[in-house]
């Protein structure tokens, strides 16, 4: 692309830097935000597992009692905790930034971005007693 | 109170060297002195070949952003006081190339500015004799946040994607384009979005949020970007389910 550097006719020698690979490192908020997008990858796997799961259920009986076994396994259930802890930072970190995305005005004033991010996780409470109470249930 | 403060400072005189170094200023220490302030002592009284940019010394104008100990901020806004006892290692802005000393290249940054067209674009230019586009207050608060942007780049210095991906147009770009898209006399947003939602657009954000951190102005880019997503979104689902309605 052609770009008019009004310097680059008088000082043709700048420096560029490059971004290290470890760019992220050095700061607790980049950290933060690394950790942040690397809950998603045990959040996907989960996803799969639970596809495997619906599987294990439509193919039959004995398919779905290996499948708890494998479940029951301490590696599995070991697993399952780091998903679930990533599942929680995921979320809140998540819930935090909705204020962010979603401006609400009353008139002059703009709703304030605590009371968006608490409207999130009262959703969030209610959908997962639902979810569990249909569960649990039946 | 000490009586003195060590500077580090990245020097850059590309017709003597071919990488920046750091050069040490010891300064006195005053309890009323910005970074700036010590920049110019070294400037007027030890080393008058330091470069960089400064203007106005009460942060308006934007021209002396600089990363002090690897944050961006305005060496006019930022006392010497806070980063005692020192030293105070001072840099160009980073994600810039180094013109000279603390001098960054912004050109790349004007020319991405330029793109979204930050002006108020009408559908119809209203005659003269018809008098001024009024404005209420309300309608002045849905945009009035973003305007209050400065160009000092620290958004582009906090913003590891602008590093990353150097084609992004980058977080004050966005909020700009959103002070007009915000803007009830304006109607240029089809015309924007053409910049905003191609690939160099909003979705290389992946909301570090940095950029809203160590605004000095508190416009919240992240937030102007992640309100175009949400609104970039509505449109994709909206003309994808009823395709006959139009934009």
């Amino acid at each position: 692309m052609m770009r008019d550097h009004e310097y680059s006719r008088f000082q043709p020698k700048s420096y560029n830097t490059r971004m290290p690979i470890f760019w992220w490192i050095r700061k607790w908020a980049h950290i933060k935000f690394i950790a942040r997008e690397l809950t998603s990858v045990p959040i996907a796997l989960y996803a799969i597992v639970l596809l495997i799961h619906i599987r294990a259920v439509a193919t039959g009986p004995e398919a779905y009692a290996d499948f708890l076994a494998v479940l029951r396994t301490p590696i599995s259930i070991a697993l399952h905790a780091v998903a679930f802890l990533c599942v929680i930072f995921h979320s809140i970190t998540w819930f935090n930034l909705a204020p962010k995305a979603l401006v609400i005005r009353l008139g002059r004033r703009r709703l304030p971005g605590a009371l968006i991010a608490a409207s999130n996780y009262v959703a969030w409470i209610i959908f997962s007693a639902t979810i569990a109470w249909i569960f649990l249930k039946w | 109170m000490p009586t003195d403060i060590i500077l580090e400072i990245l020097r850059y005189r590309p017709e003597i060297e071919s990488h920046p170094r750091y050069q040490s200023y010891e300064v006195p220490f005053r309890k009323d002195w910005v970074i700036l302030d010590a920049l110019n002592y070294i400037k007027d009284n030890i080393d008058g070949s330091l470069s960089y940019r400064w203007s106005c010394r009460m942060g308006v104008c934007g021209s002396c952003g600089m990363m002090i100990n690897g944050t961006p901020v305005l060496t006019c806004a930022s006392f010497l006081e806070k980063y005692l006892p020192g030293p105070v290692r001072i840099e160009p802005l980073v994600n810039f190339p180094i013109v000279r000393d603390l001098v960054i290249d912004m050109s790349d940054f004007m020319h991405k500015l330029k793109r979204v067209k930050p002006w108020i674009i009408p559908e119809e230019e209203k005659p003269l004799s018809e008098g001024e586009y009024l404005q209420t207050p309300i309608q002045l608060a849905e945009y009035k946040q973003y305007s209050m942007c400065i160009n000092c780049m620290l958004c582009y210095a906090a913003c590891p994607i602008v590093g990353l991906e150097p084609g992004f147009v980058g977080p004050a770009v966005i909020a700009l384009a959103q002070r007009y898209n915000f803007d009830n006399r304006d109607q240029g947003k089809g015309l924007r979005s053409e910049v905003l939602s191609d690939d160099d657009g909003i979705w290389e954000c992946t909301l570090v949020g940095e950029c809203s951190v160590v605004c000095p102005k508190a416009v919240d880019p992240a937030g102007a970007i992640q309100r175009y997503k949400v609104s970039a979104a509505t449109e994709w689902w909206k003309s994808l389910l009823l395709p006959w309605a139009g934009r």
